[in-house]
């Protein structure tokens, strides 16, 4: 067994083990702390398969920002548990079909894909190779911008909406906030903001009848 | 048997145990050097006031540190009733173990053997981005796991103010990439022995550094990296007039040690990827007899003193942000600049006059 | 091709290595120090009195909103990367491509700015 077999499986049970305890941890933060695990264990597979732009995003995007994200929301949204187990056994019957429908799905593309021609011929292939002195990285940037260009452009946008409801969704607004204005303070000059008042001796400020109240 | 036994330790077991021995070097090694910058910090901090800082445990207060992870090592760990005690001790360890591991890639200086570096991998700034894009993790679990009013507001300031600034890193980093055409940690330092400086006809020297060709970008790192390590003057998260001490408040003993090393560990691997993207690594400052005869490694922790030094002037002299202002920073001053710059430099290198800066 | 021995061994064995350092630190004091919890040692920190409630709360939905749009910018520098390796291959269009797809994300960068989602209250 070689150094990568080893490898292989150590993150491959890892992967597996930290995804079934996703789905049983009581408490949802230790849900979304398995699920980083999980995640850090596919990018160990990516790396293995030679991927290793694709391990790195994986721990940038999902790991740095997308789990964040749910733990966010896991903190926030202060989840009932009991009402959520109660509801899991009305649920189950409609989940067990959804569940079987995608597992189904599943294995007729997956069971498909595996016998056709073309598959066969290249099991478990390892990330094509370029040429030697290319990183995959620099590969993919060769054709992602220029062949696939349509392709980017669709994310890009992809990426407008995802702006664009988020904020739609979540923006709110309180009242009576009085928020600094950084322009307003440094255009303040000595003109707009004194008066200079000459005062006469012996005689109030103010106009009659309008001072300060004795 | 015996044979085949043999044939495994040279081919596997030998090789580990080199590797082995150069990573308990580096830690070793790095983590005196942090021992000696946390001293410094204390020290320009006391100077900056006028006090004298740190000076009874041994000559100048020279053995202060090691007297700190005594007393760290001997107080009693405290855990709190309400606590989450597997994520509560969870959290320090992830944070050191994650800011310890950017320095696997670092390389500290090169030689006619090589590289010194543990590995010197093919995206080794991807790697440093992801592993610093975790730090979060540690302050986002030890504040929910103390279950306790500070730390989890703690927590959540500044998770949102890691996030915001990982972003104006990552652009600075992109522009430097544009210069460089490599991910490779050496490749970047080695790229910045050509450029402005040799472009105009001098010797290789300090102006081909991308600091001065990048300006901008260099001054936002700085500063972003100050955020992302949550210095001051953005320490909100632990902001002790309103806070506490934010989301290490339920923290005693050797966990808050491990939080105070993880966050020196992190600030210092910020001054070493700020010296590799920006100061030129190990160069020398000019590449002339008696300065290019002193070896990298010399350079190198030269220039991270020198940038570690700018954090703790940082630290003294500026007030603490306010965290409206924090984020308005982050989003609205150096996102769109960064952005900016982005398509500048890509301009730049696309449309205007092949200098060979690059 | 990826030297897996070569480069990703090395971060493995470091790791391990700054595993075992920090959980040496982590577990000396549970051996060597006291430790005498007493019910008020152990409570959590609060300003001289007892905590009210559960100090997991609801939180502004802005840390949210934060996080979100740190995804999406996280996504479009994950997309400049490979392009700043391949910049001098991709040419001309390369540019222009990239330039559509940064010019697509400031229109949203700009919606949000105008709506307010930046500011902080």
């Amino acid at each position: 067994m070689g150094l990568e077999a080893f490898f292989f499986y150590i993150f491959s049970i890892a992967a597996v083990a930290s995804a079934i305890l996703v789905i049983i941890a009581r408490n949802p933060v230790h849900a979304v702390l398995f699920l980083i695990l999980a995640f850090f264990n596919a990018a160990g597979l990516f790396v293995l398969l030679g991927a290793e732009f694709l391990a790195m995003l994986l721990v940038i995007v999902y790991v740095g920002a997308v789990a964040v994200l749910f733990l966010f929301v896991v903190m926030m949204l202060d989840v009932d548990f009991a009402e959520l187990r109660a509801g899991f056994i009305k649920n189950a019957g409609l989940g067990a079909i959804v569940g079987g429908i995608v597992m189904l799905e599943l294995i007729m593309v997956l069971g498909f894909q595996s016998y056709s021609s073309q598959i066969i011929g290249n099991p478990a292939a390892p990330a094509p190779l370029v040429t030697d002195n290319v990183t995959n990285t620099e590969a993919l940037g060769r054709i992602l911008y220029t062949k696939y260009i349509f392709f980017f452009q669709v994310a890009g946008l992809i990426l407008l909406v995802a702006m664009i409801g988020a904020i739609v969704l979540t923006l709110r607004h309180k009242e009576g906030v009085r928020r600094q204005s950084i322009a307003v303070q440094v255009a303040r000059t000595p003109e707009t903001a004194m008066e200079i008042i000459k005062v006469a001796p012996g005689q109030s400020v103010f106009p009659k009848n309008e001072g300060p109240a004795e | 048997m015996w044979e085949q036994a043999n044939e495994i330790w040279w081919s596997y077991g030998w090789p580990a145990l080199i590797i082995v021995g150069q990573s308990v070097l580096l830690m070793v090694a790095l983590l005196l050097i942090i021992a000696y910058l946390l001293l410094m910090d204390r020290k320009v901090w006391a100077a900056v006031q006028q006090r004298r800082g740190p000076n009874v445990v041994g000559p100048f207060g020279l053995f202060q540190s090691f007297a700190d992870l005594l007393k760290f090592v001997l107080k009693e760990p405290i855990i709190p009733s309400g606590a989450d005690k597997s994520v509560f001790l969870l959290a320090p360890v992830a944070t050191t173990v994650c800011a310890l591991a950017a320095w696997a890639v670092i390389p500290v200086s090169a030689d006619g053997w090589g590289t010194w570096v543990v590995s010197d991998m093919n995206v080794g700034i991807l790697y440093i981005l992801a592993i610093s894009s975790l730090g979060v993790y540690g302050v986002i679990m030890g504040g929910w796991a103390s279950n306790s009013k500070y730390p989890f507001m703690g927590a959540l300031r500044s998770a949102a103010q890691m996030v915001s600034y990982e972003v104006s890193i990552g652009l600075v980093i992109v522009t430097v990439l544009l210069c460089v055409g490599s991910l490779n940690m050496t490749d970047i330092v080695n790229a910045q022995k050509t450029g402005l400086g040799t472009q105009m006809g001098f010797t290789p020297s300090a102006l081909d550094w991308y600091w001065l060709v990048l300006l901008p970008m260099f001054v936002i790192f700085i500063i972003s990296a100050l955020a992302e390590t949550n210095r001051p003057p953005f320490d909100l998260p632990e902001a002790e007039s309103e806070l506490v001490a934010g989301f290490m408040v339920e923290y005693s003993s050797t966990p808050y040690l491990l939080f105070m090393l993880g966050e020196y560990v992190a600030i210092t691997t910020m001054c070493a990827l700020t010296t590799i993207l920006f100061l030129g690594g190990w160069l020398p400052p000019v590449d002339i007899w008696p300065l290019n005869a002193v070896p990298g490694l010399i350079w190198f922790l030269a220039k991270i003193v020198f940038v570690f030094f700018l954090f703790a002037m940082a630290k003294a002299i500026v007030p603490r942000y306010r965290y409206d202002q924090l984020m308005r920073l982050g989003w609205k001053v150096f996102l769109p600049i960064s952005l900016l710059m982005v398509v500048v430099v890509a301009a730049v290198l696309q449309f205007g006059p092949k200098w060979g800066v690059v | 091709m990826v030297d897996l021995a070569g480069h990703y061994l090395p971060i493995a064995i470091f790791i391990g290595v700054a595993l075992l350092i920090t959980a040496a630190l982590m577990i000396a004091p549970f051996l060597v120090a006291v430790n005498n919890p007493d019910p008020e040692k152990v409570s959590a920190y609060e300003c001289g009195f007892n905590a009210f409630d559960d100090a997991r709360m609801k939180f502004d939905v802005r840390f949210y909103l934060v996080a979100i749009l740190f995804i999406i910018f996280d996504l479009e520098i994950a997309f400049l990367f490979p392009w700043a390796l391949a910049f001098k291959e991709i040419g001309v269009f390369g540019f222009w491509s990239m330039m559509i797809f940064l010019g697509v994300l400031t229109v949203g960068f700009i919606y949000e700015w105008k709506k307010g989602g930046l500011e902080w209250d």
